[in-house]
């Protein structure tokens, strides 16, 4: 009987390999599993070596490390609160400033400008996904850094008189500055997402709504944004990791303190910044490990944020390649 | 600027239809024609709605009849590039003219769709009250009642008045269809428009159905477009029959009180189509 | 004839016409004023672009000159440097971590498009835990396997490591994607053909799925060659011209990161010149991208 191995080769074809290149399914499947594998082996690595390297630091300070806020070389003294608290308050403010302008700027992407502007547009909100976040830093320390320096801060002291959050001397760069160009990076995130589940809300809900005489905003408030709540759920949960994670742009615009600040214009360090700005100069061995262990944390907080993420983002059936969004 | 619900005495009678409308109509069409960027899809339809009578639109598939349910209370102004032409009363009001608001249009002339909508966020009385909050009512007093009011007349009431807070989507299909009737209902509309309203549900919730259209006809004057024709005989008291042309555009062929339709037409077009010849 | 109201439907109807007629214009205001909030938001979203593009583009432009692109970088205060070590760095670590993450992503892409079991699923859930891991964090990875303990110093691959396992999981998703799209009908009639899966994966599956791929590709380098915070901690950049994968080497965004912070205005001037730079190449493989796969399916469906 024959088979396609033993007919003869068609002239020009180099019949001998193309034999040999008939691979058996079986091999077939468990070369391309294999090469799965090792991509689960290596995420393991990468997190086993992460501990090894942070458990001299992590052993040698217990629980301390992470709830004092002294972070000394010197005095071979690390605790990461500080970094902990920054990431966080980064992270808060660019996301009271993304996510109510993100999901405005989505509704009108979805419903409120006609198809042929909303085919230009789209794309464009989604190119400031494109741009590396050490042009943003870059922009940001040299460009807008300034402007709030003169302008924004000296604004919002005469405001509100200068207490509490916005008191303090205005240098331009701080956890303001690294708020607003981190509200920047993660809009694009927001944005397409939420625009996305918007638009995938039934026509039929729609019209139903707008049977009932219902005007555009109340369809848009009672049942579209309802409708895709969970959606937009995963969408800002989705830009708060990247915020977490966020390293270059923050690192160069948030003044590199390693303490807290009682106020929006004063200067501290996030998780990421800490690690940009100390680990090649560290050369206390516990210095290093005590990075890798801040590391460690980071890694662990992003992770369970983009992992609930993803269970909303996919709840609703959305399947728009996350990390593809760029251009 | 209420037009208050005075229904004029007579109607005129437009060329198409087979007698005068006795009761007068609470909506009438002249020269009606709507098209898609340029492409008609109904021409130049007349006929008139009679108060308080189920007026069935029947045709094959295409001939316009649910972009001509669309018109009469404006859902067209939401397609980019559809036109509406003729004219479409309410009474005596233009529903294209330019001083008619169409959410206020929509609160007088409620839809029905064909497969059943209800906002799955909401809840049962949540979505039974939905249109009349949308339309700026909040006395509780009066969004209750106007909600019990509904279910009722949609033959919901008892199966629901124990879990008005549970969510839509606990309810069966037949059930769905006939909440959103009840969320229609609720507004108090003059006129009903049913779109194919039975297409989606299995025949017993039809028939279900097709009993409330008979129980509701003394509240609401009732549109309902069908390609079902034994449907059509069934509820209606009158009949538009509709269809395509060489253009492709949905004409009126004959519009008749429906035992005349389905008995004695006048068109042989009609005739084929209600003896099941085609469509 | 007028209706009497002692009907309570009619009675109702009245006050809802009523109450509806009262609040219209108000509603249809605010209508009005909220759509125009969010177009206003959109527009706000849009600013910072313009803002940063403008910036970037004017500001660069100025930096750029025969000499910006072909000279090597000099000493702060001395004028005439340039970031040849750097266009030339930056090709060789992207290159390198291309040419490790591109098969393997392209594989398990593969892999995944064909299987749909707990394994499978296992392995998505690392592709999402990857995505998300911040940049910094896979540099201290490549810096503990390849720097610390590897080679014992900073080098170039360590930087090409650490940037491959940042394009994989682009490259792993495009992949599946890609191959998913697939219509199955080609791979049926490989299969009545008594082709085994290989072949129908080389010769039928791969090909056709070509354009998703190399969107996906191309998107994973450009990502890949915006990123900073891997190479600070692998490859440190340099200040001279070195081809040797071994050693430390010089990259753009190390070019723009470092300049950019520094007190000297012709420094500055080439991280803006970088900066433009840098943008540029990622517009272009963007668009390329795009441009190239459409131009693929229109000459496949010829």
């Amino acid at each position: 009987m024959t088979s396609l191995a033993t007919l003869p080769p068609r002239p020009g074809t180099g019949g001998r390999i193309r034999r040999l290149l008939a691979v058996p399914d079986g091999v077939y499947r468990g070369a391309l599993g294999a090469v799965a594998a090792l991509f689960i082996i290596v995420l393991v690595a990468f997190v086993t070596a992460l501990v090894i390297q942070a458990r001299p630091a992590l052993a040698h300070f217990g629980l301390s490390f992470l709830t004092s806020t002294k972070w000394d070389p010197v005095h071979v003294h690390y605790g990461a609160l500080v970094f902990l608290v920054g990431t966080l308050e980064t992270t808060v403010i660019a996301l009271v400033i993304a996510f109510p302008i993100g999901l405005g700027c989505a509704l009108a992407l979805a419903f409120g400008i006609p198809e042929r502007l909303r085919v230009t547009l789209g794309p464009a909100v989604e190119l400031l996904a494109a741009v590396p976040s050490v042009v943003y830093g870059l922009w940001g320390l040299l460009v807008v850094a300034p402007w709030v320096r003169t302008i924004i801060e000296p604004a919002l002291a005469h405001i509100t008189g200068g207490h509490g959050p916005f008191s303090g001397s205005q240098l331009g760069v701080g956890l303001l500055l690294a708020g607003v160009i981190l509200s920047i990076m993660i809009l694009p995130t927001m944005v397409a997402i939420s625009r996305d589940v918007l638009m995938a809300v039934p026509d039929v809900e729609i019209e139903g709504a707008f049977a009932l005489g219902a005007t555009r905003w109340q369809v848009m408030r009672r049942v579209v944004v309802p409708s895709a709540r969970a959606g937009i759920l995963g969408a800002t949960t989705l830009a708060t990791g990247r915020a977490m994670g966020e390293t270059i742009a923050v690192t160069m615009v948030i003044g590199n303190t390693d303490h807290f600040t009682h106020s929006l214009f004063g200067t501290t360090q996030t998780m990421a910044s800490l690690i940009a700005n100390e680990f090649t100069e560290a050369t206390e061995p516990f210095h290093l490990a005590a990075l890798i262990g801040v590391g460690l944390l980071l890694l662990v907080v992003a992770t369970i944020v983009n992992l609930a993420a993803r269970l909303l983002v996919r709840s609703v059936g959305r399947q728009r390649a996350l990390g593809i969004g760029v251009l | 600027m209420t037009d208050p619900i005075t229904i004029p005495a007579t109607s005129e009678a437009s060329p198409a239809l087979a007698e005068p409308v006795p009761h007068g109509a609470v909506m009438s069409l002249r020269d009606v024609s709507v098209a898609f960027s340029g492409k008609v899809a109904v021409r130049d339809v007349s006929f008139d709605v009679p108060i308080n009578q189920v007026t069935a639109l029947i045709g094959p598939s295409g001939s316009g009849k649910t972009t001509l349910l669309r018109s009469l209370n404006r859902m067209h102004d939401m397609t980019p590039g559809a036109v509406v032409s003729g004219s479409v009363k309410l009474g005596t009001l233009d529903v294209y003219g330019p001083t008619m608001r169409p959410t206020l249009l929509r609160s007088r002339v409620g839809m029905v769709f064909q497969r059943p909508n209800p906002f799955p966020t909401m809840s049962i009385y949540d979505n039974a009250v939905s249109g009349l909050r949308f339309n700026g009512v909040r006395r509780k007093a009066l969004l209750d009642e106007a909600a019990e009011s509904a279910l009722i007349a949609a033959a919901l009431w008892d199966s629901v008045r124990d879990r008005l807070r549970a969510g839509a989507g606990t309810l069966s299909g037949g059930e769905q269809q006939r909440l959103c009737i009840a969320r229609a209902l609720a507004v108090e509309p003059e006129v009903l428009l049913m779109d194919e309203p039975t297409s989606s549900l299995d025949p017993s919730a039809t028939k279900r159905i097709e009993e409330l259209i008979g129980e509701l006809k003394d509240r609401v004057t009732i549109v309902i477009v069908t390609h079902n024709m034994q449907q059509a005989a069934r509820v209606s008291d009158s009949c538009v029959f509709l269809l395509m042309g060489e253009d492709r555009a949905g004409e009126l062929i004959e519009a008749a009180p429906t035992s005349k339709m389905f008995n004695a037409p006048s068109d042989s077009r009609t005739e084929d189509y209600v003896k099941g010849r085609f469509g | 004839m007028t209706i009497m109201a002692a009907d309570p439907v009619l009675a109702r109807r009245a006050e809802i016409q009523q109450i509806a007629e009262a609040t219209d214009h108000r509603r249809r205001l605010l209508s009005s004023l909220a759509l125009l909030a969010c177009r206003g938001c959109l527009v706000i979203t849009l600013i910072p672009l313009v803002a940063l593009l403008a910036y970037v583009v004017i500001r660069g432009a100025s930096a750029w000159n025969w000499a910006f692109f072909s000279h090597l970088p000099t000493p702060a205060g001395i004028p005439g440097g340039g970031i040849w070590n750097a266009i030339v760095g930056s090709l060789i670590i992207d290159g390198i971590a291309a040419a490790g993450a591109i098969p393997f992503g392209i594989a398990a892409g593969l892999f995944l498009a064909e299987s749909n079991g707990r394994f499978a699923g296992t392995l998505r859930l690392a592709t999402d835990v990857l995505a998300g891991v911040p940049s910094i964090v896979v540099a201290i990875f490549a810096y503990a396997l390849l720097v610390a303990h590897g080679l014992h110093h900073f080098s170039a691959v360590a930087a090409s490591f650490a940037i491959g396992i940042l394009m994989l999981p682009v490259i792993m998703r495009a992949s599946e994607t890609a191959i998913r799209g697939v219509p199955s009908m080609l791979s049926e009639a490989g299969f009545a053909l008594g082709a085994s899966k290989a072949t129908i994966a080389r010769r039928v599956v791969l090909p056709a799925a070509l354009p998703g791929l190399i969107t996906g590709v191309l998107l994973a380098v450009a990502r890949g060659a915006g990123e900073t915070a891997p190479l600070l901690l692998t490859a440190v950049g340099s200040q001279y011209f070195s081809v040797s994968p071994t050693q430390p080497m010089a990259a753009i965004p190390l070019v723009i990161y470092g300049n950019g912070i520094q007190a000297y205005p012709d420094l500055v001037k080439i991280a803006w010149g970088s900066a433009l730079f840098l943008v540029v190449v990622i517009l272009v493989l963007g668009v390329g991208s795009r441009l190239l796969a459409a131009r693929l399916r229109r000459v496949r469906r010829d």
